[in-house]
């Protein structure tokens, strides 16, 4: 510990120092001599810390910053879990020792201006860097009625995890009995597919024990959605989707399911044909890439174009865009992908700064969803680059089987599975070893 | 059978090369860019298997040190479908030969990894008896020589290793000859207590 704090506090002074060296991108005569080069990462979510760890264990030559606000990262994936109890709030929260231990810098900062050669950060501090890898997630397109203040305190998004995701629980463990929960769904493209439906599914796991009257109403823009049948199988099977019974109404944008408005003094929705008050309203709402990417002319539309091989931006050179904000043609924004994404930008900032040429890229998705305490099913793919670089396209991947091919023993198996996979996820990004219990 | 898989994994260590290669559905991607380096490659595993292969559990298990026969044998397993699996099956026929070799030769060349875990004191000790009796003669040095190509035994996930115990007895993975033979054994002299006992002696291994 005190070892780290000399290590930040020297890293400190000397990033100060170079600072002042306006632009300079070599370091001579200092500690960091033979550094070659800087490195600041804009965002210390999976993406980004995942991408600051792979280049320096690539080339722990290399000056690694990360600008993060928060001192703990709650993971978004995985955090329905809490809502049945399954995984706990704190369980899923990330901090930065094991890679500043690795000697990455960590700043705890919000990112304001990203410059040609230098980021600027809210508590009035400058970074150096050769290049910038931006990951800052999503921002949200609220309906009219609906914010982030709103999401705060009543309305609830959760789709940030944290302490939304926490008061979301609290309300549904808080709710009257027979109440309803009414949960609006986003339209594509949004960070995490499966999410709205695996929250359904946890949120009628804990009903069906603790309040089994209670009703789930969802709202979607959408005719279908991710993992479409093994949804509808997986509510049918444990939640009495699709009978007179069923605890959970989903209704599609053909039937009116488009969210238009909240008025959150009386916690409705207002939707195409219809209003649902629910005893709990969740909103998640639209999504676009992440304020910063926004403020400092990395979007076209809602999100960040990119060259598929290295990640840069295609609208700003020594900028690189990964995650949830890039627009990676043929990935889905998922936390694997992102990581994915991450490991593939650092090769390529690597190779760049040791004069080499951008590596061949590869790509894989797994992602989970739990959908009851003895349920999970999941999706994966394996991807290569198109040589023209258009698109990542999928070589092999597919479902959990459903239907007739249903294997009970083998869902089980996934949900061990699914916690394994986030232990591994999470310890690959942030080196901070094991958080669930076994 | 072992010689031949060698032969071709000596082979694929040399000729990691822009072939998009036979099998299957990669063939279809003659039009896509291939030939990605090992560390590329593996780094894809990681998180699901951990960073260079050493898994946190509770049930994925490491791969860290494996042999690489071993982790060849095992994806043209699930690329086949010979080896059934819950998602295995869908990720290895994403891989040529080549590169499945380049993998496996990777994690050959990493750290093994013991995934800490609870483990029964007394189980354990019995565990590591039996385990000297059935399984040390292939699984060598208690369950951790790579070069005696069996899978590493030591410090797996239990929740694993009790899966795959589970696929072999009801045929979603097939047995080598000598191993059904102690496997039959065990059951017949120890009941299920010998196989809980020699998973515990896994578990408890550092």
């Amino acid at each position: 510990m005190k070892k780290n704090m000399n290590r930040r506090d020297f890293m400190k002074v000397s990033g100060g120092a170079a600072a002042a060296v306006a632009g300079a991108s070599i370091y001579t005569g200092s500690a960091l001599a033979g550094a070659k080069g800087r490195v600041v990462v804009v965002g210390g979510g999976l993406g980004g810390a995942t991408c600051a760890k792979y280049i320096k264990r690539a080339d722990s030559s290399i000056d690694v910053t990360i600008i993060e606000p928060n001192k703990t990262y709650f993971t978004g994936f995985t955090s329905n879990l809490t809502i049945s109890g399954m995984v706990t709030m704190e369980q899923l929260g990330h901090t930065y020792e094991g890679l500043t231990a690795m000697g990455i810098k960590v700043v705890h900062a919000a990112a304001t201006e990203i410059g040609d050669s230098s980021v600027k950060t809210s508590d009035g501090g400058s970074y150096d860097f050769d290049r910038c890898v931006v990951a800052p997630g999503v921002d949200f397109k609220f309906v009219e009625g609906h914010s982030e203040e709103i999401a705060n305190k009543s309305v609830t998004h959760a789709y940030k995890s944290g302490a939304q995701m926490s008061l979301l629980g609290e309300q549904i463990r808080g709710m009257k009995k027979g109440g309803t929960v009414v949960l609006a769904a986003p339209r594509n493209p949004f960070r995490c597919p499966p999410g709205p439906y695996e929250r359904t599914a946890q949120i009628a796991a804990y009903l069906k024990v603790n309040n089994p009257t209670a009703k789930i109403i969802v709202l979607d823009p959408k005719d279908k959605f991710s993992k479409f049948g093994l949804f509808k199988e997986a509510w049918k099977i444990h939640y009495g989707y699709g009978t007179d019974n069923s605890m959970i109404n989903w209704i599609k944008g053909a039937e009116g399911g488009a969210l238009e408005e909240v008025d959150a003094s009386t916690n409705t929705a207002i939707a195409s044909i219809e209003e649902f008050k629910g005893d709990v309203l969740n909103v998640i709402p639209d999504m676009k890439a992440g304020h910063v990417a926004h403020a400092n002319g990395l979007v076209k539309g809602d999100w960040c174009p990119v060259d598929l091989q290295t990640f840069e931006s295609s609208l700003r050179k020594n900028i690189h865009v990964i995650g949830d904000s890039s627009a990676a043609k043929g990935l889905p924004k998922s936390g694997y992908a992102a990581a994915s994404e991450a490991k593939v930008t650092a090769a390529a900032i690597v190779a760049a700064m040791n004069g080499n040429a951008a590596p061949v890229p590869a790509y894989t998705n797994t992602c989970y969803s739990v959908v009851a305490p003895n349920d999970a099913f999941s999706v994966a793919a394996v991807y290569q680059l198109a040589a023209d670089k258009h698109k990542v396209m999928k070589v092999a991947g597919g479902l959990t089987p459903s239907g007739d091919k249903r294997n009970a023993a083998h869902r089980e198996r996934e949900v061990q599975y699914a916690l394994s996979w986030y232990e591994n996820i999470t310890t690959d990004a942030f080196s901070d070893g094991k958080k669930l219990p076994l | 059978m072992k010689v031949t898989k060698l032969a071709l994994a000596i082979i694929g260590g040399c000729a990691i090369s822009m072939s998009a290669s036979a099998g299957g559905k990669v063939d279809k991607s003659v039009s896509n860019m291939t030939g990605a380096d090992a560390t590329m490659l593996s780094n894809t595993c990681a998180g699901c298997h951990g960073t260079d292969g050493a898994s946190s559990g509770p049930a994925i298990p490491s791969l860290g040190g494996m042999s690489a026969l071993y982790i060849t044998d095992m994806m043209n397993g699930y690329k086949s479908g010979d080896i059934k699996s819950t998602i295995m099956g869908r990720i290895a026929p994403g891989y040529s030969e080549d590169e499945i070799d380049a993998m496996a030769n990777y994690f050959a060349g990493t750290e093994q990894h013991r995934t800490p875990q609870a483990f029964d004191k007394a189980k354990a000790a019995k565990g590591m008896k039996l385990h000297d009796k059935y399984c040390e003669k292939c699984h060598s040095e208690s369950g951790t020589l790579a070069e005696d190509d069996s899978g590493i035994l030591a410090g797996q996930p239990t929740p694993y290793l009790h899966y795959s115990m589970e696929d072999f007895a009801n045929g979603d993975r097939s047995m080598p000859k000598k191993m059904k033979k102690k496997v039959k054994k065990l059951n017949k002299k120890e009941g299920s207590a010998g196989m809980e006992a020699i998973l515990n002696y896994y578990a408890s291994q550092k």
